[in-house]
């Protein structure tokens, strides 16, 4: 049987979590995607460029709600053995709402794929990894980006065509959205982050990490202290409960090193930790550790990269 | 309205937890254990609710081990009104726990059910979305900001890219993100007083719920550790090693 990914994309483009869905889901079997939500016509071509999918299937445009969504999943159910999603906001909305009304229990962030019914997932913030095999007749889970190596963008040509309409169950309506824009890289699909803690001291005081990261193209993160402070946007956060990326390269500025954020980051390749408190936890897990006052280190460290 | 909050005993969210020697699970044994974190949000939240009129009475679900009362205990001190302990000693995985509390619900007939994003042990963040399925109801999840709109509640939502607003119809699911709230220290005198508050007890076969387990552990293990690496001296030398070393810029 077929195995159905349902896609996350932004302004008409798949996100990189779903190419690392879709790279999941080829070791499960044929893979379809599922294509839903605003722009979800010029997704969908992209979705058919993906190589190893064999059909796309394209749902409502209208903005993506958890409810009529998980009844479209539910209507398509019956075709696939497993279904799949990244383990973003999006999918994390979705799935569980899915699996329930399909009786089956789902895996959420799964970052290994053992065989059809076997999957490891995190638990404990990272720190114990589970291998947990599914006794449901289907599987419905969600994906770490991170652990799975995105499909290229091109190489495939799957037809497209309309999902059958599900009924809508009038649940909830969409009121808006402020989704921050950004030039930089996005948080999940960035070869580099430079993450900035408690000790930036305000928003103002992010541009020099802001500096750095254009210097380096990379994106920019933040610990939930300096979320919860105000200084970065809510969607910035690294951790447990915020963003899981696993960039070439990470620099925590600022950060202790908290086990919640190192859960978010510590699968990254190089780790680099700016910090003035030599006990601070973060040198535990930092391949670099530079002990020095941020405001002074971190604006040399542009001035150096500008050479 | 009525507000049913469901909390999680969990271990505390400072613990280091260790990988158990045989790879059956991680050591819970004489660990400090709490309420989840996101449920004292969401507990503080239906407090904030019923101090601003719009609820009346606020009921603390937990399904698990008689010690769960403790945290239960936790939420009436913080406001709640009574505490439901649906009593079991295995494993209780989101769909079970779903379906204990649309049992609960069916015997309560809340309008609002907040319960926390994730619960920090399984991190599963499933339980809201699957209770809200069982019961045909509408969800408002990892919700920062919640407003009572007539008889819909307005949910602000944290997502990827930044924030989102739904108006879900009640009764309604809402989860609990990080800023949603900042949650109260209990008082003594409101320690005192919650220790008069009532608990009931039910087991799950009460309710008519089959919890057996969808997964089964084959077994845990701890993630590859990383080293720590060297301390740099200077900028300067951090780059030069950037560049030269780790080929990362
Ligand atoms: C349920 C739950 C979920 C959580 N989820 C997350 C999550 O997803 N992500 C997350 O990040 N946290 C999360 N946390 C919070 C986490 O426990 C820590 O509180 C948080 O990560 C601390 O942020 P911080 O390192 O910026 O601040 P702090 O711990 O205050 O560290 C600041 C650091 O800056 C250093 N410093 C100060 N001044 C300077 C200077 N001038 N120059 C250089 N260094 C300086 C200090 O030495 C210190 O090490 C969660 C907590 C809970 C309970
Ligand atoms: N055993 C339980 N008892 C009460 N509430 C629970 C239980 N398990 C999960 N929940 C609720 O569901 C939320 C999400 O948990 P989870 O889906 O396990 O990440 C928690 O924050 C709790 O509000």
């Amino acid at each position: 049987m077929a195995v159905l990914v349902l896609a996350d994309h932004k302004d008409g483009a798949l996100t990189q979590p779903t190419r690392s869905t879709v790279a999941a889901a080829r070791k499960l079997g044929e893979v379809h995607v599922l294509v839903a939500g605003e722009g979800a016509g010029a997704a969908a071509a992209a979705a058919a460029r993906l190589p190893g999918v064999a059909k796309v299937l394209t749902g409502s445009e209208a903005p993506a709600l958890a409810e009529p969504l998980a009844a479209q999943l539910v209507a398509l159910a019956p075709g696939y053995s497993h279904l799949l999603a990244p383990a973003s906001a999006a999918g994390r909305n979705v799935m569980p709402r899915a699996a329930a009304l399909l009786d089956v229990q789902v895996l959420s962030d799964v970052c290994g794929v053992v065989d059809a019914d076997t999957f490891i997932r995190p638990i404990y913030a990272g720190n114990a990894l589970a291998t947990v095999k599914s006794a449901d007749a289907k599987k419905v889970l969600t994906v770490r980006a991170t652990s799975f190596d995105p499909v290229p963008a091109e190489g495939g040509n799957a037809t497209v065509e309309a999902a059958p309409a599900a009924a809508d169950p009038g649940l909830s309506s969409f009121v808006g959205a402020e989704i921050v824009k950004s030039e930089r890289p996005e948080l999940t699909a960035a070869r580099i982050v430079i993450s900035g803690g408690r000790a930036m001291g305000s928003a103002e005081n992010f541009a020099i990490i802001e500096k750095v990261a254009d210097r380096l193209g990379a994106a920019v993160g933040a610990s939930r202290a300096a979320v919860d402070a105000g200084y970065a946007a809510n969607d910035m956060q690294v951790g447990q409960t915020g963003k899981i990326v696993a960039p070439e390269l990470y620099i925590a500025v600022g950060i202790s090193g908290a086990i919640q954020h190192l859960a978010g980051m510590k699968d990254s390749k190089v780790i680099v930790a700016i910090n003035k408190d030599e006990e601070a936890p973060i040198f535990q897990v930092a391949d670099y550790g530079l002990m020095a006052d941020l405001f002074k280190a971190v604006p040399e460290l542009e001035a150096e990269l500008a050479k | 309205m009525k507000v049913l909050v469901p909390v999680k005993r969990v271990v505390d969210y400072n613990v280091k937890v260790r990988v158990k020697a045989d790879g059956s699970g991680v050591e819970t044994a004489n660990v400090k254990m709490s309420m989840n974190p996101f449920d004292e949000i969401a507990v503080e939240e239906a407090v904030r609710l019923k101090e601003k009129g719009v609820a009346e009475e606020i009921v603390a679900v937990s399904c698990g081990p008689n010690a769960a009362q403790e945290q239960l205990r936790t939420a009436l001190a913080m406001g709640a009104d009574r505490g439901i302990l649906v009593e079991h000693d295995g494993v209780l995985e989101p769909l079970a726990v779903a379906k204990l509390l649309k049992a609960i619900v069916g015997r309560e007939g809340p309008a609002l059910v907040i319960l926390g994003k994730q619960a920090i042990d399984d991190d599963m963040s499933a339980t809201g979305q699957m209770l809200a399925a069982l019961l045909g109801w509408g969800q408002g999840t990892f919700a920062s900001r919640v407003e009572k709109e007539g008889d819909a509640i307005r949910v602000t939502r944290e997502v990827d890219g930044g924030l989102e607003t739904v108006s879900v119809k009640l009764p309604a699911i809402v989860t609990a993100d990080l800023r949603l709230n900042e949650p109260r220290y209990a008082s003594l005198p409101n320690i005192m007083k919650a220790r008069k508050k009532p608990i009931e007890t039910v087991k799950p076969a009460d309710l008519g719920v089959d919890v057996t387990p969808r997964l089964s552990v084959l077994k845990v293990e701890e993630p590859a550790k990383r080293q720590a690496g060297k301390k740099v001296g200077s900028v300067q030398e951090l780059v030069e090693k950037l560049r030269n070393e780790a080929k990362v810029i």
